[in-house]
């Protein structure tokens, strides 16, 4: 049994313009010890999906349907009847503690006026019982293993006082203390310097392989995914359009909008040309029928507009939901 | 941070001269003296001993500087309307009662209205919030006479509960302290709520929830902190407000109170009481204003106050 399996997740979220749909029915699963990866652009629903399973949708968002398995237990709100304050409860023990998620900008998600080591021994305080004073021991062993410098220091210090990077690695921190089984990374490297992104990359592949924790690293960058995952799920318009292991993403692409994706990636050794992809996402207040790529595919077709293809399976590993490769590609 | 304070401290002397010189001025340009009114029926000689006693035949600017001389010694003079009792006698027997309850109102205002504005932003009961605003509506709008005196008719005479007049027992200081209470508390209230409505959705209040820290803790350890910070910004000038009394309130339940006299001083044209009370004032507000912003400081990490010691 895989450690997290969400299966039909529907997430909207209520606004004055009307309910957006921003995850459509996604199904996606993480084994531990796995980094798998999101790929999407802005606004495709990965994130939120993810903050759908940890529980910190925005007050006027709700999961619709589906279902969300981790660690065995049923962890969807709709799974608790309607108990709100059951759910709440539930999902206060085990985030930070069994689930824990690493935020995108190191410069807003700290509080800036409580110091690094009592936002950083937080958890720790929440889920275990431990002495006050090695909780400090705790703290400093952390930024230690997150890679900060002079942790004593630091630990006293405001989260002005740090640089993005270090903040980034205190999120980390943070989101590690209780070493979790499962750590969802919300586009860790966005806010940072490429010298940095790599090297954050690389810290998180390097906890997994120490802690043996599943991880989903959101991103809509490839060239992050391509260092660090093994698996790859491909979300447009709130829906998951491609999936498959690293390779299969990269080297065969099935979806239109996946060979898009790749050929606005900057490949030093060819000459090609980067090709954006023209037009913008669907709007996702009334999405439409069919294919949420239709409006921008080159190869779009009579019936993409009408009707969504379901998930056609390539291979054990490799999965693309397109019209084109439903009739046996062209 | 010795350094920061002892600057502001030389600016704030520096105000205090430039309020005592403008003020001293002005105050001579309005017509009448304080020997107008049924005083002014006295004989030419005995106003001109009067008008010498009090240097009144020098020149303004002469007056002005004999003023500062004997001010910067701590000698504020006499009371020109109440002859042969000096400036300080007065204050110092009005100012205690008019602290004790400003610092009354003040502390009310403080815990009521962080209070009620942590509910309204907090309750789910959409009833709730609409009725804590409406009674926060209400208190900025009607006028601390009326509410006032509602009070005392309530209270005082239809209840029979609480005494009306002077303060001389804990149960005098209720009704007053909350008609000067009400507009404060009807502002920190609007501004808790507000505050503390955009400080939850900030995203390090996502990250503590993603800590599995619970809501109630979140509130305590996590916004209030931030959200206090507007509040410090209103209290401190509140506070310099409050314990300088007002006018209104100390007339209606006849406290004798430093309000009062300020007031009193003006309409009579006792100049050396109004120099006093105004140079009084001033300092409250300067030094209030420097605790305000050390105490801002020591909230919020990154307001820097001695850039030199950063």
């Amino acid at each position: 049994m895989s450690l997290l399996e969400i299966k039909n997740l529907t997430t909207s979220f209520s606004t004055e313009q009307g309910s957006v749909q921003a995850v459509r029915g996604i199904s996606l699963a993480v084994d531990q010890g796995e980094i798998v990866g999101i790929v999407g652009e802005s606004g495709s629903g990965k994130s939120q999906s993810m903050y759908s399973v940890m529980g910190l949708l925005s007050e006027n968002g709700r999961v619709e349907e589906g279902s969300i398995l981790f660690d065995g237990k049923e962890i969807s709100p709709k799974y608790f009847d309607g108990n709100e304050k059951a759910y709440e409860k539930y999902m206060e023990s085990i985030r930070g503690n069994t689930l824990s998620m690493i935020f995108q900008d190191p410069m807003s998600f700290l509080n800036p006026v409580l110091t690094i080591e009592k936002q950083l021994v937080e958890p720790l305080k929440n889920h275990r019982k431990i002495p006050a004073a090695e909780l400090h021991q705790r703290a400093v062993e952390l930024l230690t293993q997150v890679g900060i410098p002079s942790p004593e220091e630091r630990l006293k210090q405001y989260p002005h006082q740090l640089s993005g990077g270090m903040r980034q690695r205190v999120i980390i921190a943070i989101a590690l203390a209780c070493t979790p089984k499962m750590i969802i990374a919300d586009e860790p490297t966005t806010a940072l310097d490429v010298t940095i992104q790599a090297k954050i990359i690389e810290l998180i592949k390097e906890l997994k392989e120490k802690t043996g924790s599943g991880v989903i690293l959101i991103t809509h960058d490839l060239g992050v995914v391509a260092s660090a995952c093994s698996r790859i799920y491909i979300m447009y318009g709130g829906k998951i359009v491609e999936t498959g292991l690293a390779d299969e993403i990269f080297y065969s692409p099935q979806h239109p909008y996946t060979q898009g994706l790749l050929a606005c990636v900057n490949n030093p050794e060819s000459d090609n040309e980067l090709q954006p992809i023209p037009g913008s996402p669907p709007d996702l207040i009334s999405p439409p029928a069919g294919c949420p790529f239709v409006d921008r595919c080159s190869q779009a077709m009579k019936i993409c507009k009408q009707y969504m293809p379901r998930e056609k399976r390539l291979s054990e590993t490799h999965g693309v939901s397109c019209w084109l490769t439903e009739k046996g590609g062209i | 941070m010795l350094r920061y304070t002892l600057k502001r401290l030389a600016v704030g002397v520096l105000t205090l001269a430039a309020l005592a010189t403008i003020t001293f001025f002005l105050m001579k340009i309005i017509p009448g003296s304080p020997f107008g009114g049924e005083l002014a029926q006295l004989s030419p000689e005995v106003r001109e001993m009067l008008y010498a006693q009090y240097n009144l035949d020098k020149s303004i600017p002469e007056q002005f500087f004999i003023y500062i001389r004997n001010a910067i010694t701590g000698d504020f003079g006499e009371s020109m309307t109440r002859k042969g009792t000096a400036v300080a006698t007065i204050i110092s027997r009005c100012l205690p009662a008019t602290m004790k309850l400003g610092f009354a109102a003040f502390v009310t205002a403080i815990v009521v209205g962080v209070l009620l504005g942590v509910i309204a932003a907090f309750t789910k009961q959409r009833w709730v919030e609409n009725l804590v605003m409406f009674f926060a509506t209400i208190g900025v709008s009607v006028p601390s006479f009326l509410y006032a005196i509602m009070l005392m008719i309530v209270f005082g005479v239809v209840l029979g509960w609480l005494p009306i007049i002077g303060l001389k027992t804990p149960l005098h200081y209720i009704m007053p302290a909350f008609s000067l209470a009400l507009y404060p508390i009807s502002m920190i209230t609007r501004l808790v709520r507000s505050s503390m409505k955009e400080v939850m959705k900030q995203d390090y209040i996502v990250l503590a929830k993603s800590k599995g820290t619970p809501t109630g803790r979140i509130i305590l350890g996590h916004a209030l902190k931030n959200c206090l910070i507007p509040v410090v910004t209103y209290a401190g000038p509140l506070l310099a407000f409050l314990i300088t009394g007002s006018f209104v309130i100390e007339n209606l339940f006849s406290i004798p109170g430093i309000g009062s006299e300020f007031v009193n001083s003006v309409t009579n044209r006792d100049y050396t009481m109004i120099m006093a009370l105004t140079i009084l004032f001033g300092s409250f507000i300067i030094v209030v204003n420097i605790l305000t912003d050390m105490l801002v400081a020591f909230i919020d990490p990154r307001v820097k106050l001695d850039k030199k010691s950063a």
